[in-house]
């Protein structure tokens, strides 16, 4: 092989490993600049009034009490109907429904739901339970809407986690006359409980982010009181509320806009940090 | 005795069977919430929009070129919905394709271990930023600065800064799963190409992208149904204005923009502008259903061929 057409070719790999370097680099600087534009923006904003008084037409007077409210409601709920649905349907999907057809399409059928647009689960939700069921616009729809969309995922990484637990842990059981339920609450339950946590608090910080569908059922985005009961009282959520700031074309709306991302973001993160560290603390009581 | 198992109790086999299949039973209610949910949005979305095609006939809608809800003399085409929904998906992917697919290559086979252990976790995390955040980045950063370098007569909403914000947001995406799918390829066959003297780049070339190509081509398929379907990105950056029209720098509005404008007005339930809201949602979910089947069936069709 000649010099020449060896030179060409490591010329060719350099410049190839420098364009990876450069994707890689503008693809984190492009999601870093967005971080960077919302705590530029809303930094300033987020002050004790801005957490503590209601939406108001001066945005300097605004605040976003009410939605922080409705997105803690939401929140709350949301985790509360997804745990046992979603761990219980992934218990049997893993441990009961073998690998028959019917088995086969039920799997195929929650990640094609994890597929679905969120803003067709909001059109479900209007159809179903605000009109159906005669729920009404309320924090109880929303939140029954966002358990269906969160659901698929919190199945998946469920059954993930149940099946990264050891066959030796169900075999120790079943050893010792375990009936399957009793091997399955006593053995594979606790084993699998970090990765199980871990999935739910993710899914439910999607579950918090969500807008689209709750436009669809109703959240109203200029609400200036605290809803109190989430089966009858108007509500509104941190991300209705920074959609209609930022919808409007004035700058001082912006800014309370990025404020409102601002605590929502930290409110994921908290989230976020809260599975890291229960993961961390369940896992240390495990060992294979 | 009571200190026992219950099933070590005397007496206690035949309620533990009962017990046992009565468990069982909840579990599997549990389990046919996922069947429940799409035999439930399938039948609502095709239930609602045959209302909506008593008035409107669907030849009418499939094949015309002019919509206009709001504005008198009413129309009901939707093709120029799907056009600019398609537009701003085909924006997204001429972005997030090239930049996510050599993000991947860098990520598994030029990075170190430790840099890849930052480096994907970070992408990963700012995959679960809300789409909203996204929209207000496309109207505070994207369109000032399109403004004020390239296009200055870009207006406040364009289907261009909302086709690179989707990109911006599907890139994630992209970028973990044709990951996935190159590290998926056999190391023999990556030892055997540099065993042969090539270099890093013609064993990503000849050997690593045509091994994981049906992984790759399931990642854009995948990108482009979140990007048909994505909605607050799409209605904060490309606005409300339906047009049929191709040229990117005009404001569009898509199927998703189009259900949220009419959830947010005071729109009565009873008015053929509700009704269509559903025709437009089984139009979208039959799109983005479609797009998922055929990124699922590539995945099974290709998978381990080189086992």
């Amino acid at each position: 092989m000649s010099n020449r057409t060896m030179g060409r070719r490591k010329v060719s790999n350099a410049l190839f490993g420098l364009l990876a370097l450069l994707a890689i680099f503008s693809s984190l600087l492009a999601l870093t600049g967005l971080l960077i534009d919302v705590v530029v923006r809303g930094a300033g904003s987020v002050d004790v009034q801005f957490l503590s008084s209601a939406p108001s037409r001066i945005p300097a007077k605004a605040g976003i009490f009410p939605a922080l409210i409705g997105t803690l409601w939401v929140t709350i709920l949301v985790a509360i109907i997804t745990f046992p649905i979603g761990v219980a349907a992934a218990i049997y999907l893993e441990e009961y429904a073998g690998r028959g057809r019917w088995a086969r399409l039920m799997k195929l059928n929650i990640s094609n739901l994890a597929g679905v647009p969120s803003i067709v689960y909001g059109i479900f939700g209007l159809a179903l339970f605000v009109r159906l069921l005669g729920l009404g616009r309320t924090v109880f729809a929303a939140a029954l809407t966002l358990s269906l969309l969160i659901l698929p995922v919190v199945i998946i990484s469920s059954m993930e986690a149940l099946r990264a637990v050891p066959p030796s842990q169900r075999e120790a059981a079943y050893a010792l006359g375990a009936t399957r339920w009793q091997m399955i609450r006593r053995a594979l339950l606790p084993s699998a409980a970090p990765g199980i946590l871990t999935g739910i608090v993710l899914a439910v910080g999607r579950a918090v982010g969500e807008t689209a569908p709750l436009i669809l059922i109703g959240a109203v985005t200029f609400v200036t009181f605290v809803p109190t009961n989430p089966f009858e009282d108007k509500y509104t959520v941190l991300p209705i509320q920074i959609y209609n700031w930022a919808s409007r074309p004035q700058a001082a709306f912006q800014e309370i806009s990025a404020a409102a991302i601002l605590v929502l973001l930290v409110l994921m993160f908290m989230l976020n940090l809260a599975a890291i560290i229960l993961r961390a603390r369940l896992s240390r009581s495990i060992q294979w | 005795m009571s200190g026992l198992p219950a099933v070590l109790r005397p007496g206690s086999a035949a309620n533990t069977r009962r017990g046992e299949r009565l468990i069982e039973f909840f579990l599997r209610a549990a389990a046919a919430i996922g069947v429940v949910t799409t035999v439930g949005i399938v039948t609502v979305l095709v239930v609602e929009a045959s209302f909506f095609f008593l008035e409107v006939s669907p030849v009418d809608f499939f094949t015309g070129t002019r919509w206009s809800a709001s504005i008198l003399p009413y129309a009901f085409g939707v093709i120029p919905l799907i056009t600019s929904t398609l537009m701003i998906a085909l924006i997204a992917l001429v972005i997030a394709v090239p930049l996510g697919v050599l993000a991947a290559i860098w990520m598994s086979e030029f990075a170190s271990q430790r840099v890849r252990a930052i480096v994907k976790p970070v992408l990963e995390l700012l995959a679960g930023i809300p789409t909203i955040v996204y929209g207000f980045f496309a109207i505070t950063v994207i369109t000032p600065l399109l403004k004020a370098t390239i296009l200055p007569e870009l207006g406040t909403f364009s289907a261009l800064s909302a086709g690179i914000v989707v990109g911006i947001l599907v890139l994630p995406l992209v970028a973990s799963l044709t990951e996935d799918a190159l590290r998926s390829v056999p190391r023999s066959l990556r030892e055997g190409s540099y065993a042969l003297g090539a270099t890093r780049f013609e064993t990503v070339r000849r050997v690593l992208l045509p091994a994981a190509l049906s992984g790759i081509a399931a990642a854009v398929i995948l990108a482009m149904s979140r990007a048909v379907g994505e909605t607050m990105a799409v209605v904060l950056a490309a606005g409300t204005n339906p047009q049929f029209t191709l040229d990117p720098t005009k404001s569009v509005q898509t199927m998703t923009a189009f259900i949220v404008q009419i959830s947010l007005g005071d729109t009565p339930t009873e008015s053929i502008q509700f009704k269509a809201l559903f025709a437009v949602g089984a139009t979208l979910f039959a799109m983005t259903f479609t797009l998922n089947l055929i990124s699922a069936w590539i995945v099974r069709r290709y998978r381990n061929v080189y086992e």
